[in-house]
């Protein structure tokens, strides 16, 4: 059931997408992110859609194990339909009570929600096709500008690494605490909301105690491998750009292109 | 009374690249009051194995009976089999939450919904068995040593009464002398109360020193279901699986090949030293 919760995870396979620059992949997200708010019509939909399942089938990350990721955002995604359905003005189409469903509400409310469902697909392709090592040397090259106004770069995506790196760890960890537990008996299941609450703390008690021991094991061998940050630090593997990665630029100015173009012509 | 596995077989993220076949078709039967030692290579199958017993995994295919009981069937009661099969995890101090080690080993009798007597009587029983003197108490779990932290969460599932223990690696990480307590407890329980274990180890001289029955993993599949002196014959096979034969079997074998006719079957120390003895003595020509 925990193993359900994909975003954040690295599916391996061998795709030109996971070979691209970590670079390229993070900057591509972000302006397909942006991208998905650029337009109002339904032709930009169906641009943004050929854009991503093309990427997606391209990428033989299979697309049920990206759909998995939608799962833990569903509560997110309810309430921004929710509110959308039943909160824009326009022309009423059925009413009860204060409750009422527009003709707007039901366009923006779909519309909103493709564009959460994409943008969540977007970025779990992202962290489905590139390492957490890669991802967080391309954060640190795409952020090194910002180094000259003294943000602490390095350390940011140190730490972001190092969070992501944990996930899928404390995930194990939550299995593993969550079936003791019940070996001993606990349910985690059955119960009202006071209970269920309750039930947690046999979880939630080992599960932080051995998030500070990882965090203080981890914090020991970094210093005995004598990290002291980001500076004067070089890499093995420093990021470089293919053509590939010029090509994927293309790609990607080409579907910009495409969107900003529609939006003038209609 | 017997726990039965029919052609068990269970598979990690079916269908997907992860995909792992962890349990190949394991035929087992585990009879009352037998104390059992399960090795195998880590990434074996040992822990999916075992977890499947008292039901907190559930198997692909096959069927698993308790006591005659499909435990796979609608109106089986899960949580009555996991208070029947208790289950002591690999690192079981990690699962400590409470704030005295008594509320601690309490936690599984009050998930059984015993009157509070009871849990009180069983909790102290646990602790007695696990050598946890009375000075410890009320001391947080937290505080404890090690050794001391694995013996209350042990005595968290002895609490509960199970019919079958089943250890994940109760020694991994500690030193010789918490090692031999916890076991030494073990047997002993085993031996007094007449409960089935099942110890999954790593060392065989433990093994060897305290099971009566071996169940050797490699890759998902059982390949060996024998005593430990019938296992550890085999024991060129165990290395070419990552694993070995006791110290002393290899020393009985040595001598064996330089000329001198002792028996190979001594898988411990005590063993091998009554049979060099009885070669000394020239009982054996």
């Amino acid at each position: 059931m925990i193993r359900d919760i994909t975003i954040g995870q690295y599916y391996p396979a061998d795709s030109v997408i996971h070979r691209l620059d970590p670079r390229v992949k993070l900057i591509g997200t972000l302006l397909f992110i942006i991208s998905l708010f650029l337009f109002n019509h339904f032709w930009g939909y169906v641009v943004a859609s050929i854009y991503l399942f093309g990427i997606i089938k391209i990428s033989k990350v299979p697309f049920k194990f990206i759909v998995k990721g939608l799962k833990s955002v569903m509560m997110i995604f309810l309430f921004t339909l929710v509110f959308n359905l039943f909160m824009t003005p326009g022309t009423v189409l059925w009413s009860f009570g204060f409750l009422k469903i527009t003709w707007e509400g039901i366009r923006i409310a779909i519309f909103m929600g493709i564009r959460l469902t994409y943008l969540i697909l977007g970025s779990s392709l992202m962290t489905f096709t590139t390492t957490p090592n890669n991802l967080t040397d391309g954060l640190e090259s795409v952020m090194g500008p910002l180094n000259k106004i003294k943000v602490p770069v390095h350390e940011i995506a140190m730490m972001m690494s190092i969070a992501l790196r944990f996930i899928p760890i404390l995930l194990e960890e939550t299995d593993k605490i969550m079936k003791a537990q019940t070996a001993r008996g606990a349910d985690f299941e059955t119960g009202g909301l006071v209970k269920r609450a309750k039930s947690m703390i046999p979880l939630l008690v080992p599960l932080f105690v051995s998030a500070f021991r990882r965090a203080n094991d981890l914090a020991m061998a970094m210093e005995a491998r004598c990290y002291q940050g980001g500076h004067g630090r070089t890499k093995m593997n420093p990021l470089r750009y293919y053509k590939r990665d010029y090509l994927s630029f293309g790609v990607m100015a080409v579907y910009l292109g495409v969107l900003i173009g529609l939006n003038i012509l209609l | 009374m017997s726990i039965i596995l029919d052609k068990v077989n269970y598979k990690y993220s079916e269908s997907t690249v992860y995909e792992k076949h962890a349990l190949k078709d394991i035929n087992l039967k585990i009879n009352d009051g037998e104390f059992i030692g399960l090795i195998g290579h880590t990434g074996s199958g040992k822990s999916t194995l075992i977890q499947h017993l008292n039901g907190l995994m559930k198997a692909t295919s096959g069927a698993i009976y308790y006591n005659g009981e499909d435990i796979y069937a609608k109106d089986f009661n899960m949580r009555t089999l996991r208070s029947k099969v208790g289950l002591v995890f690999q690192y079981p101090e990690h699962q400590l939450f409470e704030t005295s080690v008594i509320k601690d080993v309490s936690f599984g009798p009050r998930n059984l919904g015993l009157p509070d007597l009871e849990i009180d009587l069983r909790a102290y029983e646990a602790l007695k068995q696990v050598g946890i003197g009375e000075d410890l108490i009320d001391a947080s779990p937290f505080e404890l040593s090690g050794g001391q932290k694995r013996r209350v969460a042990i005595a968290g599932v002895l609490a509960m009464k199970p019919e079958v223990l089943i250890l994940d690696e109760p020694t991994a990480g500690l030193d010789p002398k918490g090692r031999d307590e916890i076991l030494d407890r073990i047997a002993l329980l085993h031996k007094e109360q007449k409960i089935t274990v099942i110890l999954v180890s790593h060392s065989m001289e433990d093994v060897a020193k305290y099971v009566d029955r071996i169940l050797v993993m490699n890759k998902g599949e059982l390949i060996f279901d024998n005593t430990p002196k019938n296992v550890f014959a085999h024991y060129k096979e165990l290395e070419n699986i990552g694993l070995a034969a006791p110290q002393v079997t290899y020393v009985m074998n040595r001598l064996r090949d330089q000329g001198i006719r002792v028996s190979t079957s001594p898988t411990t120390i005590k063993e091998a030293k009554e049979e060099i003895l009885r070669w000394a003595k020239g009982e054996i020509l």
